[in-house]
């Protein structure tokens, strides 16, 4: 059924937290989840042309790079993306069949591929790109929240997270019940000031992201061509330069 | 977005194709249209053979088209399910109608009214059509008040051009329905430069800024796409067009669409005979091949916000 289930209190919403403060672009995450999901609830993921020119695949997490501000004050920020698991998700709501779903449980949204007539619509619905149509087998596919591992009670309790999330080397990503006021992510996205991407759509992702911290860096300040920037009080010695650093926080 | 063609193939033909359903099934129980029984053949053969060819098209365009049928489930949540299920619904009454017509040789009664609800429920079509577009809050150029109203016009215009020359083979001089035709070649033409303006002169309130939740530093660019190769998105919702290209095209669709269908409908009124019946013919085909290029236009210059994340600053 793509109606979306009633909204009860205390719901349960399943998601990720995304520091972009502490993300490096190391792109392991999605490297992780290609492995974890090729052979999961929703694989195969499929490559085409995977060793020559044009390949291309279906991959549930992609991390963009983007730069933000102009000259010293510029700062370089990765963003990891894959589906946010929305409470408002209109790709569950605009599929013809009733293969898209959110699942009452835990808010996660999920594609039952045996009903998919790959019709396209969930991907235009969509704003944030999270649904990659697999041509080799003709349906939509998308990030379960590695459903398949969340609850898998084969595995230890302590790896019953996403892939992503197991990944991440710098511990950029959080999972855990968004839906709970009192609990870690939603703390840390308090603390924060964590957000929503695109809000002004309504589609109210569960999953959050913390935007990096202001800070971390020198405001951006216009500088003289040739000559020395103005605000740089100590120079030479290294070990002072980072004392500064460490100071000036 | 992408233009798939057969999507392209799809909503011009249907679109033509169920506003000439409601044409007849209001113009025949009202009289405004031939009542032989010739005509009505040859009249819901065209509207059925648009209408199907246009809902056959868009089977092609499915993943897994053996389970299309599916797709009439969803009707509480989903346009393109109600699509599905009205435009199903529109060809029984339909049948009954054209078999009244055609076989029995009446538009009254019963018949009349068959053709009557056919024509309600091809609206209703049509409606549900447009919104599958005009529902996509990710893309602006779809999401605004223009799309439907410009949908209904547009099919309307092309069937009753397509009407204006098969009333013409039967009745030589009917000037009613050229009249009507050339209006609304004008309403159409209009509405299309309204919709156009319009995503011309606004953006969507989704920037990248929005989209990141960056910004906080100054101005937000890409820096690295994910991957150095094209994705689905990208092939599917990253589909852009040049400028320069965009204002020929839409003075193919002025050209073809409006101005030359117009133009020879009016010819047609005022000659007449042979040359009216091929004047008209030729403002029909004109219309068509101007909604394929207006049709492909929507698409091309659809913007989705998945772009946002590749690139664009805006959409």
């Amino acid at each position: 059924m793509t109606s979306l289930p009633e909204p009860r209190p205390g719901q349960k919403k399943l998601g990720l937290v995304i520091d972009l403060d502490i993300c490096v672009g190391c792109h392991a995450c999605a490297t992780a989840c290609k492995e974890w999901n090729a052979s999961g609830h929703m694989g195969p993921l499929p490559d085409f042309n995977p060793y020559g020119d044009g390949a291309w695949g279906v991959w549930f997490n992609r991390i963009h790079s983007f730069e933000e501000g102009e000259g010293d004050g510029a700062r370089t920020i990765h963003f990891p993306k894959s589906c946010l698991h929305c409470e408002e998700p209109a790709c569950v709501t605009v599929c013809p069949t009733g293969a898209s779903y959110k699942r009452a449980e835990d808010g996660i949204v999920l594609v039952n591929e045996s009903i998919c007539i790959g019709c396209k619509l969930c991907s235009w619905a969509c704003p944030y790109g999270a649904r990659e149509f697999d041509a080799d087998e003709g349906v939509m596919k998308k990030c379960t929240l590695c459903v398949d591992r969340i609850y898998n009670e084969n595995l230890a309790p302590e790896d019953r997270q996403p892939a992503c999330v197991m990944v991440c080397p710098v511990n950029a990503r959080h999972f855990g019940d968004l839906g709970d006021p009192a609990s870690e992510v939603s703390e840390m996205v308090a603390r924060r000031s964590g957000g929503d991407l695109m809000p002004e759509l309504g589609y109210k992702p569960v999953n959050k992201y913390l935007p990096p911290r202001a800070g971390r860096m020198a405001p951006a300040a216009p500088v003289a061509a040739g000559a020395p920037p103005a605000d740089q009080p100590v120079t030479g010695d290294r070990l002072l330069r980072w004392v500064d650093r460490l100071l000036s926080r | 977005m992408h233009p798939a063609l057969s999507i392209v193939f799809f909503t011009s033909a249907s679109g033509a194709g169920f506003a000439l359903l409601l044409l007849l099934g209001l113009g025949a129980p009202l009289g405004l249209v031939p009542p032989s029984a010739s005509f009505g053949f040859a009249a819901l053969a065209l509207a059925v053979l648009l209408a199907g060819a246009g809902l056959a098209s868009s089977a092609f365009h499915l993943g897994r088209p053996e389970r299309a049928w599916r797709a009439f489930s969803q009707w509480r949540s989903s346009w393109l399910s109600r699509e599905g299920v009205f435009s199903v619904l529109t060809f029984l009454p339909a049948a009954v109608f054209g078999i009244g017509w055609v076989f029995f040789g009446t538009t009254g009664g019963l018949v009349g009214l068959c053709g009557i609800l056919a024509a309600a429920l091809a609206t209703v079509t049509i409606y549900c059509t447009g919104m599958i577009y005009a529902s996509l809050r990710p893309i602006h150029q779809w999401h605004n008040q223009w799309v439907v109203p410009n949908y209904f016009a547009l099919g309307l215009m092309s069937a009753l051009l397509a009407l204006n020359f098969l009333v013409r083979l039967w009745q030589p001089r009917a000037p009613g329905v050229a009249v009507l035709a050339v209006i609304l070649v004008a309403v159409a033409w209009r509405l299309k430069e309204w919709y156009w303006r319009s995503i011309d002169t606004t953006s969507a309130p989704s920037t990248v800024a929005s989209a990141t939740l960056l910004g906080s530093r100054g101005k937000v660019r890409m820096l690295e796409p994910p991957h150095t190769e094209e994705n689905y998105l990208l092939k599917e919702m990253g589909f852009a067009i040049a400028r320069k290209h965009r204002a020929r095209l839409r003075g193919i669709v002025r050209l073809a669409g409006f101005a030359l269908p117009a133009f020879l409908t009016l010819c047609a009124l005022f000659v007449g005979g042979v040359f009216g019946v091929i004047a008209a013919g030729l403002a029909a085909v004109s219309a068509a091949l101007g909604i394929v290029v207006e049709r492909w236009l929507f698409f091309a210059e659809a913007k989705h916000t998945v772009t946002l994340y590749y690139g664009a600053e805006a959409v």
